[in-house]
């Protein structure tokens, strides 16, 4: 089975600091000065009140799988996608690596696990925010 | 001002290719505008508003209005992905009421067999947090199905009724790409794409198209057609919304469709046929508790033991076999769904699957990725007495 081709991803002025983050191990949200929110993917204005106070915020990088389907044919299969509900609030999608995909089930502990792109992926660029499941 | 009898459905057309390697997109486009204007009664020198998404080739609806020769003095190219036609229906009808146009043309076509066809727009916002990820359609909508069936209980065998109703219906059409019946046993056992969704859970990828008249009330007078009136519509968008409150279970359908109820004055009880979009078993399980035919949660017992199939069941959905068994043309089902309910209203649907006094119907969609940013679009049909 070849590799899936990942596209990188491009930074941004609005998702740097994003990035930057994963490089070190963190993953980041954005929350709102306003509305005390905090939301995923970022952005420089608040999605939830319009406001432009918003701020960097270094999570745990530990959730629960709120949803998950593994994809069983083509390129890179099979892989697991997923949301996974951040214990800070905001649902990250992602992929979730593990050594039995099938042992992956909803409500399961995940933890961030970033995965620094490889020679498969389409493009250099930063690490990307894969999750783990607790305990592999 | 509300659009309930403001425009009228005078022509439907679907091309009956499935597979056209030999043909050309535009071509495509204006063999199904020609055969819609023809079952209109109507021509192209006729037409005074052009609709299309922008999947249709070239710049926005110019190069389509060119290539076709319309003079036309309203255009539209709302893109709202595969339900877009439902929605054009809607728009169609806003611009009749407001004086804009009195026939419009509505083209879709596209051949995903025989070409690549470009489906990822770079640029959006979300393109460095989501492409990575491999979320296709079939992850998508399959962790869609995996929390129905976490919350609610939904079974596999379920979903699985969905495809067994539409392929008893594609048995009659001639023209459908899987016309053979199929048992839930078969769809269960299909090889699995993307847990929990199998191959018969997913709708057919087919070269094609379609195309609409919708017309003023004045005009569907003057023509030798039943007169199909636009009661009710209704439009709406859903995203993950920052990742708060994520709730894949509820499409944007749970918008669209009481909007479109609430303006056509009638309920689903009221309703004796059903367009649902079917890109997926599960895109029309959440659809059919969206518009409130059953509550939420309850859609895997609603469409259990053949309650969509025609003549068996209380709920007649898709009679032409749908995206699932029959035509899901350029990956786009909405169309499909406007001809298909307008087949039903003017009594002209396979006689097999024909539901008797068909006078209200609903055709609904939804455009995108469900388990994403999706769109949907709902409307209420009634055939004029
Ligand atoms: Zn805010």
């Amino acid at each position: 089975m070849s590799a899936r081709k990942r596209p990188a991803p491009q930074p941004n002025p609005e998702t740097q600091a994003f990035w930057d983050g994963l490089g070190e191990g963190v993953l980041r949200i954005k929350t709102c000065g306003n509305c005390h929110e905090g939301h995923y993917y970022p952005r420089h204005i608040c999605p939830h009140c319009g406001s432009a106070d918003t701020r960097w915020l270094d999570t745990a990088g530990t959730g629960e799988i709120y949803s998950l389907s593994v994809m069983r044919r083509g390129e890179g299969a099979p892989f697991a996608v997923a949301y996974v509900t951040l214990d800070e609030g905001p649902s990250v999608l992602t992929n979730l690596v593990a050594d039995d995909l099938d042992a992956l089930a909803i409500g399961q502990r995940v933890r961030l696990a970033p995965q620094p792109g490889d020679a498969d992926d389409i493009g250099d660029g930063p690490a990307l925010p894969v999750f783990a499941a607790i305990g592999d | 001002m509300s659009l309930r009898n403001a425009a009228c459905i005078a022509g439907a057309f679907e091309h009956p290719t499935r597979l056209a390697p030999d043909m050309t997109t535009p071509q495509l486009h204006a063999e199904c505008a020609a055969g819609a204007l023809a079952d209109a009664g109507l021509s192209l020198t006729d037409v005074d508003g052009y609709f299309c998404a922008t999947d249709a080739p070239g710049f926005g609806p110019i190069s389509m209005i060119d290539y076709l020769g319309l003079t036309v003095r309203h255009t539209d190219s709302t893109e709202m992905g595969g339900c877009t036609y439902i929605q054009h229906v809607a728009h169609a009808a806003q611009a009749i009421a407001m004086g804009k146009c009195s026939v419009a043309l509505i083209t879709l076509a596209g051949r995903p067999r025989s070409e690549a066809v470009q489906r990822f727009r770079p640029g959006a916002p979300e393109s460095a947090f989501e492409q990575w990820v491999g979320l296709t359609n079939h992850t998508s909508y399959g962790m869609c199905a995996a929390r129905h069936m976490h919350e609610f209980g939904t079974t596999s065998e379920q979903l699985a009724w969905i495809k067994v109703a539409a392929s008893h219906h594609a048995q009659h059409n001639p023209h459908a790409m899987l016309p053979k019946v199929v048992t839930v046993e078969e769809v269960v056992n299909s090889p699995m794409i993307a847990d929990p969704l199998h191959r018969l859970d997913c709708c057919v990828t087919t070269d094609g198209g379609g195309a609409l008249v919708v017309v003023s009330p004045e005009i569907a007078k003057t023509l030798n057609r039943p007169v199909i009136s636009l009661l009710g519509a209704g439009e709406a968008t859903k995203g993950p919304s920052g990742g708060l409150g994520l709730d894949l279970t509820v499409s944007a359908a749970a918008q669209s469709g009481p909007r479109a109820f609430a303006e056509a004055g009638v309920t689903p009880a009221d309703i004796k046929y059903a367009s649902i979009y079917d890109s997926f078993t599960i895109t029309v399980l959440m659809q059919l508790e969206d518009l409130g035919f059953c509550a939420k949660g309850e859609g895997g017992k609603f469409v259990a033991d053949g309650n969509l199939i025609s003549g068996t069941g209380k709920l007649p959905f898709n009679t032409d076999g749908g995206g699932l068994c029959n035509n899901h043309p350029m990956f786009r089902g909405g169309i499909t769904k406007v001809i298909e309910a307008v087949r039903q209203l003017r009594g002209e649907a396979a006689p097999a699957v024909q539901v008797p006094n068909c006078d209200l119907a609903v055709a609904t969609g939804i455009g995108g990725s469900l388990g994403a940013r999706h769109g949907a679009a709902t409307i209420i049909l009634e055939r004029q007495s």
